[in-house]
């Protein structure tokens, strides 16, 4: 990844664990990435040595996410930070499951 | 977990006769409850959630594949069936395109982890063109069982 002066060149990165018991699966994944669609940002998603792109829904779903699991979002662009708290928040509810 | 592991030789249909999405569901898993030893009563509350879980969401995820998938408490091990349309289903897909071919997987309901690893090695494979091109151009059960183990060599 090249390393900008300008500000949205930078790479944002979260931490976020995976709280909903069923995990990310299909219906979730999809819901992350439709969100991520909406904005400009280059958005990956890191599990362990695994990385993927936010918004191809075939990508995310190689990544089994189970319960518990940790996963490190990174977003590069003009709207990257509100791109990650979208992700975050999105995540932290547990896709509106249990 | 490998495709080869999960995919029963009989579960292959490379000519769908249905020409709708719910009709093919049907169809594949018609098969697949056969493979599985599942009794009728448990078939149809299967199907009933795969046609659900269309309803609320496709899984046809684009490129011409869906991938319906359901939990259910009579399934014993995870299972997949590979069904083919040449004419192309509506699955009301993310990219609005036909579904060329399905891939329908069940597993047991309460093994979470094994249905998530079943799906990502399902997807790990679906993300190369040369395995979607190859599963849409497999015009008989041999070329699918063929194309797998080409994968996994």
């Amino acid at each position: 990844m090249s390393q900008g002066t300008s500000a949205d060149r930078q790479e944002l990165t979260k931490q976020v664990r995976i709280p909903n018991s069923l995990g990310l699966h299909a219906r979730p994944a999809m819901q992350l990435v439709d969100l991520a669609n909406r904005f400009e940002a280059s958005l990956q998603i890191g599990k362990g040595e695994q990385l993927v792109d936010a918004k191809s829904i075939m990508q995310v779903m190689t990544l089994a996410a189970t319960q518990g699991t940790k996963l490190t979002l990174s977003a590069i662009g003009a709207d990257a930070s509100q791109a990650l708290s979208a992700m975050t928040e999105l995540i932290a509810e547990g896709f509106g499951e249990e | 977990m490998k495709l080869s592991e999960i995919l029963s030789q009989d579960a292959i249909i490379p000519q769908l006769r249905s020409g709708t999405r719910d009709g093919a569901i049907q169809e594949l898993l018609e098969v697949l409850l056969r493979v599985d030893e599942l009794s009728p009563q448990d078939g149809g509350q299967i199907l009933q959630a795969l046609i659900e879980r269309e309803a609320n969401g496709s899984t046809g995820f684009g490129k011409g594949v869906a991938v319906p998938h359901c939990q259910h408490w009579a399934v014993k091990k995870t299972t997949l069936a590979i069904g083919r349309s040449s004419e192309g289903l509506d699955f009301n897909s993310l990219d609005k395109g036909p579904v060329y071919s399905m891939l329908l997987l069940l597993s047991p309901a309460n093994d979470q982890d094994r249905h998530l690893q079943g799906m990502e090695l399902i997807f790990r494979h679906l993300q190369r063109a040369s395995f979607r091109d190859g599963l849409r151009q497999a015009s008989t059960r041999e070329a699918v069982l063929e194309l797998v183990a080409g994968i996994e060599a």
